[in-house]
């Protein structure tokens, strides 16, 4: 039995708020019309704290936490906005491109990318770190999806919502730091996968180009992530 | 002992190039040639990509002409899905490919050509450009301008964004033509049509003073290469391939673009990185052949439109077989842009052109596609292969500039002969060399990066290879 929720308060940037207890900072801070930039969280999805993008500074902590994946506490003292966080923020953002390859005029996510999106936000006009311009893997074999790991920059929403919105469970990660991959199935190609519905839903919250509908040239993908939503309010109507 | 003179790069043209002139002993021009010196690899950069990103990809391999690598790649792509494509698409993007090549004429003319031809070969080089141009002939210069921009406005009222738009895709357009667009483009091309049928005027009365370039700048008997339409009338988007020789006679007809490997084969020179075509049946280096605008010309029997039908009729008077001379790329540029207004103004006017049934869908259904349109600077080749998914296993693209750069050599061998004398290189015999290439106004951001005006080095080597002369001009 979880302990049921307490009202509390704690400060945002000299603001004094109310939440409860099993609210997210990143929860309170929209409630409250405190921007926090986000990447692998998602609402509707369980966070898990993957990107380090929505890191904020807690006085009283040596650490920065993820503030969609830390809840609140009584008299917790948060800044969300810091030279520090904003030099952290942009570093994150490097590193994704670093670390994958990303040519964003030919990728079908062109102008409709949360990653771009984010690079504008943190302004990284240019990386400090050279490209590791590592060989990755493209999966055409399913059907009606392609999946590109050039572009995949972990945040395993797609690993979520099968999971957890569409009980497959067909999506996972394989491999450790910098070797990580997310696979369908055991490795196997996506095509030959048991347990893939085709039903679309890791294609529609990936934040990338990574996952997206076969047949779409540069710039026509458009994700739309509104059935999330649609689910949770048919759950709560449903209880 | 033999001397060589280097030029390098080759200024006004778009890319990055050297010549070398080869002196023999009495230093007297032996031979020249033209290299390209850097290779981006684009065939092997996209090996494993999906399909769908050749139109995007290829387009990057040129910031001059996208829109042409845009049409070769999607009908690559279309031969992949195996449909055919709405008759709709295939009308705009016949549009959209003679504005392209409006725009790119009139680059190569007016900013890049021109100012040789009004100012003389043999003008002070810091004049010779567009600015020169405007100071001098300030009509020329501002129609010129204007002729350029609206081709590149109708890109872009079409297509969007004027530089790689993501509008042509595998299976037809992303968007049908809206309206006000067609409006608007045929409430302009009146003017269009007016400025170039003067300037065409006076190119005619002009190109008398020119009769020793004319005659010396790459004019040579050699094969032609181009689309055609069933009715043998001009196409840059369509049709078939046709092979005409030097009294444009037909000696190959109606090649369909997959087939376009059983008449033309590939020859990399060592010091190049550009690849050679050359006429299959004819061998190397024999089966050399044109493309581009003289080419298209020298190829069909009429344009299929009024105007430059007419014009047609008096460029067919220059000579009574093919047209030979390489400086009259120039002229074939100017009826192209006439003829391209008058298509335009047609294509418009057909009774579905608004149609809003512009995409076909489907998957990979062939595991090869072969794309061949017409470029400004003449034939442009995409060839795929994909594996069941859709992935590029190999590509292979021939360019414009490839296609003809047997001829350019020989064109500036032709040329250097003529008018390089002694072991010091004059102004105008050195300009003279670098117009020949300029009238096929090769686009060498196809394998390099740079655009517009560039230092050029000029060496002179002595017969133990010491450097007799070298001059470096900074425009
Ligand atoms: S996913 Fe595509 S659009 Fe987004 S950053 Fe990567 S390459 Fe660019
Ligand atoms: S495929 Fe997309 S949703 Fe899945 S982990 Fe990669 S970026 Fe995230
Ligand atoms: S959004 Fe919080 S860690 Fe990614």
């Amino acid at each position: 039995m979880s302990t049921p929720s307490r009202v509390i308060t704690l400060t945002l940037d000299d603001r004094e708020v109310g939440a409860h207890t099993d609210q997210t900072i990143l929860e309170v801070a929209r409630e409250n019309g405190i921007v926090i930039p986000t990447l692998c969280h998602l609402e509707g999805l369980l966070p898990i704290g993957a990107c380090r993008i929505c890191l904020v500074e807690v006085v009283g902590s040596n650490k920065l936490l993820p503030a969609c994946a830390t809840k609140v506490t009584d008299g917790m003292r948060v800044i969300t906005q810091s030279e520090r966080l904003t030099r952290y923020r942009r570093r994150v953002v490097e590193f994704l491109f670093a670390s994958g390859n990303h040519i964003c005029a030919v990728c079908v996510s062109n102008h409709h990318c949360e990653l771009q999106d984010m690079a504008v936000y943190t302004g990284m006009s240019h990386l400090t770190e050279p490209y590791r311009y590592p060989k990755l893997r493209v999966d055409a074999s399913h059907e009606r999806f392609v999946q590109d790991d050039n572009r995949c920059i972990l945040c395993q929403r797609c690993v979520r919502v099968c999971a957890e919105i569409e009980g497959a469970h067909t999506w996972d990660v394989m491999g450790r730091g910098i070797e990580a991959r997310v696979i369908t199935d055991l490795n196997q190609p996506w095509g030959e996968s048991d347990t893939c519905t085709s039903c679309s839903k890791c294609v529609q919250v990936c934040p990338t180009g990574a996952l997206s509908i076969k047949g779409m040239a540069a710039a026509e993908m458009k994700k739309r992530k509104h059935f999330l939503a649609q689910y949770w309010t048919l759950k709560e109507e449903e209880s | 002992m033999s001397r060589t003179i280097v030029i390098d790069p080759v200024t006004r043209i778009e890319g990055h190039a050297k010549i070398t002139i080869y002196l023999n002993d009495e230093g007297n021009v032996r031979d020249a040639r033209f290299h390209v010196t850097q290779y981006r690899g684009f065939e092997k950069f996209c090996e494993g990509r999906p399909y769908t990103e050749m139109p995007a990809l290829t387009a990057r391999t040129c910031g001059i002409c996208p829109i042409s690598h845009l049409m070769a790649a999607s009908k690559a792509c279309d031969a992949i899905l195996a449909v055919r494509i709405p008759d709709t698409a295939v009308k705009l993007r016949k549009i959209v490919n003679l504005a392209q090549i409006i725009q790119s004429h009139a680059l190569s003319f007016f900013h890049l050509s021109s100012p040789d031809l009004l100012l003389g070969m043999d003008a002070p080089i810091e004049q010779r450009n567009i600015l020169g141009l405007a100071a001098s002939h300030p009509e020329m210069a501002r129609e010129g301008i204007w002729l350029r921009k609206f081709g590149q406005q109708i890109i872009e009222k079409i297509a969007g964004k004027r530089i790689h738009p993501a509008w042509t895709v595998p299976g037809g357009v992303s968007a049908p033509l809206a309206p006000e667009t067609r409006e608007w483009i045929l409430s302009q091309l009146p003017e269009g049509i007016r400025i170039i049928q003067r300037v065409l005027e006076w190119y005619k009365s002009a190109y008398g003073q020119f009769a020793d370039e004319i005659e010396y700048f790459a004019n040579f008997p050699s094969l032609f290469m181009g689309l055609v339409n069933e009715d043998d009338s001009l196409e840059h988007y369509d049709g078939a391939l046709r092979v005409v020789d030097d009294r444009r006679r037909i000696i190959a007809d109606r090649i369909p673009s997959a087939d376009y490997q059983d008449y033309i084969s590939e020859y990399v020179e060592p010091d190049s990185y550009l690849k050679s075509p050359f006429y299959k049946m004819m061998g190397y280096p024999e089966g050399i052949y044109r493309v581009g605008p003289l080419a298209r010309l020298n190829c069909a029997e009429r344009t299929g439109a009024p105007l430059s039908a007419v014009e047609l009729f008096a460029f067919r008077k220059l000579s009574k077989g093919a047209v030979l001379s390489s400086f009259h790329y120039h002229y074939a540029r100017l009826i192209e842009i006439l003829f391209g207004f008058e298509r335009i103004e047609q294509l418009l006017n057909e009774s579905d052109i608004l149609s809003e049934h512009v995409r076909a869908h489907a998957g990979p259904n062939r595991e090869e596609g072969v794309g061949i349109s017409e470029a400004p600077r003449g034939m442009l080749l995409h060839h795929y292969k994909v594996d069941r998914n859709g992935l590029i296993t190999w590509a292979n693209l021939i360019i414009a500039t490839g296609h003809n750069n047997l001829a350019m050599n020989r064109g500036i061998a032709q040329a250097a002969k003529h008018y390089v004398k002694g072991d010091k290189i004059k102004e105008g015999a050195l300009n003279r060399v670098e117009a020949v290439i300029r009238c096929y106004d090769p686009c060498l951001s196809c394998s390099t990066h740079a655009f517009g005006e560039m230092p050029m080095r000029v060496q002179l080597i002595g017969p133990e290879g010491t450097l007799l002369d070298e001059k470096i001009r900074t425009i």
